[in-house]
């Protein structure tokens, strides 16, 4: 094994022999494209509905939810697909966020929520999850769409604009604070603040 | 004999009565299909707006449940929770508020309060309704009891 390594640090050392300077530049340069390219590409593939709903426990439970609220279908035609709430839009941010999903990989293969039932049990730490995570980060997600700065509070019900303008606008609550269980159905809400 | 024979008569006559103001009634029900047969397709109304005004309505009488003056569109109320008691519970009242339920509903049927909602008034909705914006099909001609004490009393005036 030490050897190995030996050998292998020992050519990476030594400067090339059989290939040309332009030809390691150029070539790197387009290996460098084909990788990073190939790794976004990969990457958004694992940012579409079409990926999260391929697997059985999502597309029978939290999708099947989602199609009667409003982020599937509403008035104007606009809709939000499972990424859009649940995957950061920045860089950095989704890949941190990707490499937590690893976990789920590992539930997948192992089956953790691959039945109704199962789903259920763990219903409540799956959406635990989700409002610290929006707690966190300031229900980041939620306003991905829906920007404060362009609310029109005289367009909102007296009772939504009075909790938006005061509440809301002072920061002492975000958004998952009380838009809870607003695309998918709620877990057992004992013990959960505000209800 | 005779009584027997008046009684009879009487009751031939309310009979009668009865089935005929039954049948004319049938005529004349007013429901959502109208005058269109059983065999053909409606066209839909347009569904109506839920009123949404957050504004108190009078109740006609005093045991009247009180309609929900907001939209409830999926408001989840099942055995994991209650979307109306997140804001009228008694202890949740202060920050939202909303009107605390009635402390009826804290009542079990034999009339002790118990420290929760009751379970039998669980399912707000079985009572509570919110008001669509529409004409009504039939008119109304509810009187309260207030109006009809007064009609009395300026009745008994005059």
């Amino acid at each position: 094994m030490k050897e190995l390594i030996k050998i292998g640090w020992q050519t990476m050392k030594k400067p090339s022999a059989y290939f040309s300077l332009g030809f390691l530049v150029v070539g790197g340069f387009i290996a460098g494209i084909i990788f990073w390219g190939g790794f976004n590409t990969a990457l958004e593939a694992t940012n579409t509905e079409e990926f999260c709903i391929s697997c059985h426990e999502m597309e029978n439970n939290v999708y099947e939810e989602l199609k009667t609220t409003i982020h599937f279908s509403n008035r104007s035609g606009v809709r939000a697909t499972c990424p859009d709430c649940h995957v950061p839009h920045k860089w950095t941010d989704k890949i941190a966020r990707k490499m937590q999903a690893s976990k789920e990989v590992w539930g997948k293969i192992f089956g953790t929520i691959n039945t109704r039932d199962k789903f259920l049990a763990h219903r409540k730490r799956l959406a635990q999850n989700e409002w610290e995570r929006l707690k966190a980060n300031d229900s980041l997600e939620c306003r991905n769409c829906h920007n404060f700065d362009y609310m029109d509070f005289t367009a909102q019900s007296s009772r939504a604009s009075k909790q938006h303008s005061t509440s809301l606008a002072d920061g002492d609550k975000t958004c998952i604070d009380c838009h809870k269980g607003i695309a998918h159905q709620l877990p057992d809400m004992k013990g959960v603040e505000g209800w | 004999m005779k009584t027997i024979t008046n009684n009879l008569v009487k009751t031939l006559l309310v009979s009668i009565l009865l089935t005929t103001s039954v049948f004319a009634a049938e005529k004349h029900v007013a429901t959502l299909r109208g005058e269109v047969n059983i065999d053909t397709q409606v066209k839909p109304a347009a569904i109506p707006k839920v009123v949404n005004e957050d504004i108190k309505q009078t109740r006609n009488y005093p045991m009247q449940p009180p309609v929900i003056p907001h939209k409830t569109r999926n408001y989840e109320v099942n055995l994991n929770s209650n979307k109306c008691m997140s804001c009228h519970s008694r202890t949740r009242t202060e920050e939202s508020q909303a009107p605390m339920v009635s402390v009826t509903h804290f009542m079990d049927r034999d009339g002790n309060f118990l420290a929760e909602i009751s379970p039998r008034r669980y399912f707000c909705n079985q009572c509570h309704a919110t008001q669509a914006d529409t004409k009504p099909l039939v008119d109304n001609d509810f009187i309260d009891m207030h109006t009809l004490m007064k009609s009395k009393e300026s009745a008994k005036k005059h």
